[in-house]
């Protein structure tokens, strides 16, 4: 950071010196930001590394232990996000907070409904101000129209008008690409580039490092709960910006001098799976794959292109319209679920606190969950608490699950902590094939690192794994072979030592479709 | 460990213990509004509590109160709210007067057969509420509102019409009965006249309840699909399956409850009997926290309060009080039950990052 730009007023956010503690999770600490007015600026870190609860600080859903804020010159404090929006600053937030049976002018004047003199909402005067927004954005809506009727990307943009419509000249946007397919991301930044060129100022959390270098102005990097460095798309690259993030060398998930054994584990042949909503296309259209013993497939694929219905077919969750799931060579299309996890499967979920954990309940109830048939928990119809309890403390020390005991609660542990726990969980009944959907999400380094040795380890011993994740570099580093889901089918297959994140990235869009090598 | 447990125990107990002292004051400032004295109502209620025969009146109170709430508690526990306690009640009281005194059975034999007759149409009146949850996805706490209506009515007509035994020159009297059940069906008693020993099968229910919810895979299963059912999905855990054995389950016992006055007192049916047993056993789950213990001394206090309401007319105190005092009760609990869940939180979040902390 250069010393003229440390002089006060220059900058249109000032945090000095931020701390602000929480029980069992990573806060922050002595956090330290200037925003220029006019740019795009972003905040990197990976999950759980303190940037949510900056942005909360900012936006003053809480107050800091210490540390002051400085907007646009003038120190100030935040005792909620009206004073806030009073100081200016608006939030688009991850999830969109607009009602879908109200209209589009109907959710941005939501709250700040201009009156009339006889106290009606005066449309004609909103629809004025709107329409002057929406000239600036260069986006063109029909304002009465339900929202309801709007994609994702659109709905972002709303949000973005709603928050302008109060007065926001400073906008904190969380993770906003989490959720759009590629094109909707290039007119996302268009629409900020306007923004800022009409002298607002754009807060941008990501993780993306990508969509960072290439937008944004500057960016900001948080670890483990404090601000490491201040840098530029022009002083770094992408590798630089993740040694930033991770704090020294990253993690390498390679180490491929496996064996592939010739017998197949699992195999999917052509299901056909239905689409939620009736009369929609199928989610899962003619896909098939093999799993060998030893073998790790990475399925490669933008969220919600499949890979969710994909494991739940595999499991038996969702039927399947057509087509055959077998294990090692037996058809389990029509084995429940509970049978088909007796006989090997093992299931990583894709969010563990829907689909993993009972937060509420005690560690060793959790780590018995999806257990009950083993003998050595239970013994006919009862449980066997003891044994459950002994199993449980197993798991926690060979998974280095870092807790009190446990009989604590699944909530009190952090992040990395929980995805652990659900790990050692599923590894622990020893399966044959392994649904791994996003393993190491929103884990710190180092447990990111353990649970990649797991999973090397079992696959060594002649587990399968079936892996999905977001995380390209993870993908190339574990697989032995990748596929590539778009749309509800398989697109690609890449050999792994040959594959790049940019060549993935590529596929994942669809703009490619590779033939199967 | 054994602190841990203790600690566990005093924060569950806690919210309810806070909820019942809440509800003390606000119906002592009601009192003292009214002109009344707090400190005399109060010790004329609670004085109560040394003699025998109001002990007596509390435990035959509590009997039908410890069986409804374990029905509700167990639609808890799988987050289903069964408000049809009462109409699944009524129902099998109706069919346990009507089959039931038309057999004839050697006593131990008789009994058991009413209490498969009372459960099994308790459970198919409920069963009717799981299978529309299930297939048709209608939210449980409407269907059994809407059954409960359709129960009562049905039962009052086809009793009025069907069954209704009117003796000779009475039949304007409004007490009219069903047949009277052979004796052979008359549950015992444990004191003459005062304490019927249905409250021996309450508390062996109350015991089957936790060995069931806490001890067995099923329970284990039961309660993982209440805490989180996407996660019991996960695991091959069938939701609808554990929805309607639940639901049955719940209305099985509920048929249960209206067998103290039935069998053991009026030994008939008449249209006022066991009346809002099965509401109430909604406050005394609250109240107990769902577990068997809380439940046990929760149904003795709402059986104590409604058996010494009695003594407060005797100083021209409305008794009416007494049922200010449950209705506060249950909201209190509900409330602070929330608040002292946040705090507890927090604490063992705290405790436990310490813990962990230090250890590193």
């Amino acid at each position: 950071m250069s010393e003229q730009a440390q002089a006060r007023g220059d900058f249109a956010v000032e945090l000095r010196g931020i701390t602000k503690t929480f029980p069992g999770v990573i806060a922050n600490h002595d956090v330290n930001l200037s925003v220029r007015p006019g740019t795009i600026h972003a905040i990197v870190g990976e999950n759980g590394a303190g940037k949510s609860t900056l942005m909360k600080t900012l936006y003053g859903m809480h107050q800091p232990d210490e540390g002051s804020i400085t907007v646009d010159g003038v120190t100030r404090t935040f005792r909620s996000p009206t004073d806030a929006i009073a100081a200016g600053i608006g939030m688009v937030h991850q999830h969109f907070m607009l009602a879908d049976n109200l209209t589009i002018t109907e959710n941005i004047i939501l709250g700040n409904e201009p009156v009339t003199s006889r106290g009606r909402i005066d449309f004609a005067a909103a629809h004025a101000r709107i329409g002057a927004l929406m000239s600036t954005l260069g986006v063109d809506f029909d304002l009465d129209a339900p929202v309801s009727s709007l994609g994702v990307g659109q709905r972002q943009r709303v949000e973005i008008l709603k928050v302008l419509y109060r007065g926001a000249r400073i906008l904190i946007l969380d993770e906003p690409t989490a959720v759009l397919v590629p094109q909707e991301v290039i007119e996302l930044f268009v629409t900020l580039k306007r923004l800022v060129a009409e002298g607002a100022t754009v807060i941008f959390i990501s993780h993306k490092l990508d969509e960072v270098l290439a937008n944004c102005d500057e960016i900001t990097v948080i670890r483990q709960g404090t601000t490491v460095a201040h840098t530029s798309p022009r002083e770094t690259d992408r590798r630089g910006l993740a040694e930033l993030m991770v704090g020294g060398d990253l993690p390498d998930p390679s180490g491929r001098d496996t064996h592939v054994r010739d017998s197949v584990l699992l195999e999917v042949a052509a299901i056909d799976v239905a689409g939620t909503a009736v009369g929609s296309k199928l989610a899962l259209d003619q896909v098939s794959l093999r799993v060998r013993s030893g073998e790790i497939v990475g399925i490669a694929g933008v969220e919600g292109n499949g890979q969710f219905e994909l494991c739940e077919a595999i499991l038996g969750l969702v039927p399947t319209v057509r087509g055959s799931v077998s294990m090692e060579g037996r058809d389990i299309s029509h084995t429940p679920t509970r049978e088909r996890i007796n006989a090997g499967l093992s299931y990583i979920p894709f969010d563990r606190h829907r689909e993993g954990l009972l937060l509420d309940a005690p560690l060793w109830e959790n780590t018995f969950l999806g257990r009950e048939d083993n003998r050595r928990l239970t013994s006919g119809l009862f449980t066997r608490r003891r044994a459950i309890e002994a199993d449980s403390r197993a798991i926690i020390d060979r998974f280095g699950v870092r807790t009190p005991s446990e009989q604590v609660p699944a909530f009190a542990l952090s992040g990395g902590n929980q995805q652990k726990l659900v790990v050692g969980r599923e590894m622990a009944s020893d399966p044959k094939v392994l649904l791994a959907a996003h393993p190491t999400r929103g884990v710190d380094v180092g447990a990111q690192a353990a649970i990649w040795d797991e999973l090397r380890h079992a696959r060594d011993n002649g587990l399968g794994v079936l892996l999905v994740s977001a995380d390209l570099e993870e993908l190339i580093g574990l697989s032995d072979t990748i596929l590539v889901m778009y749309d509800g089918r398989i697109t690609a297959q890449l050999d792994p030592a040959e594959a790049t994140p940019e060549m993935l990235g590529t596929y994942m869009t669809g703009e490619v479709q590779g033939a199967r090598s | 460990m054994n602190r841990q447990k203790l600690q566990r125990v005093l924060v569950t107990s806690a919210s309810s213990v806070l909820a019942i002292i809440v509800a003390l004051v606000i119906c002592a400032v009601i009192l003292l509004i009214t002109g009344k004295d707090p400190v005399k109502a109060y010790s004329t209620l609670f004085g109560a509590a040394g003699e025998t025969k109001v002990l007596q009146g509390m435990l035959n109170r509590a009997t039908p109160l410890m069986i409804s709430a374990a029905a509700v508690a167990i639609g808890f526990k799988m987050n289903l709210f069964n408000i049809g306690v009462e109409g699944q009640m009524r129902v099998a009281l109706l069919s346990t007067a009507v089959i039931g005194g038309a057999v004839n059975l050697p006593a131990p034999l008789h009994i058991a057969f009413c209490f498969v007759v009372a459960m099994a149409t308790g459970a198919l009146w409920s069963g009717i509420a799981g299978w529309l949850k299930v297939k048709r996805n209608v939210n449980e706490v409407i269907s059994t509102i809407m059954l409960n209506f359709i129960a009562l009515s049905v039962v009052a007509w086809s009793f009025d019409t069907f069954f209704r035994l009117d003796k000779e020159g009475e039949s304007t009297s409004l007490l009219v009965k069903t047949k009277d059940l052979p004796r052979s069906a008359w549950f015992p008693d444990l004191v003459d006249r005062r304490l019927n020993g249905m409250l021996i099968v309450a508390i062996v229910i109350l015991i089957l309840f936790w060995v069931l919810v806490w001890k067995t895979k099923f329970g284990f299963q039961l309660r993982a699909s209440g805490a989180n059912s996407g996660a019991a999905r996960a695991t091959g855990v069938n939701p609808k399956r554990m929805i309607f054995i639940s639901m049955l389950i719940s209305g099985a016992l509920a048929g249960l409850v209206g067998m103290r006055a039935l069998m053991g007192d009026v030994h008939a049916y008449q249209n006022n009997l066991a009346e809002q047993q099965g509401f109430n056993g909604i406050a005394v789950a609250l109240l107990g926290r769902n577990h068997p213990v809380g439940i046990f001394f929760s149904a003795l206090l709402f059986g104590f309060l409604g058996e010494a309401s009695g003594r407060l007319q005797l100083e021209d105190i409305p008794k009416e009080i007494v049922t200010i005092m449950t209705g506060i009760i249950v909201l209190a609990v509900v409330i602070i039950n929330e608040a002292v869940k946040r705090w507890d939180d927090r604490r063992i979040q705290r405790r436990a990052a310490a813990m962990v902390e230090a250890a590193s």
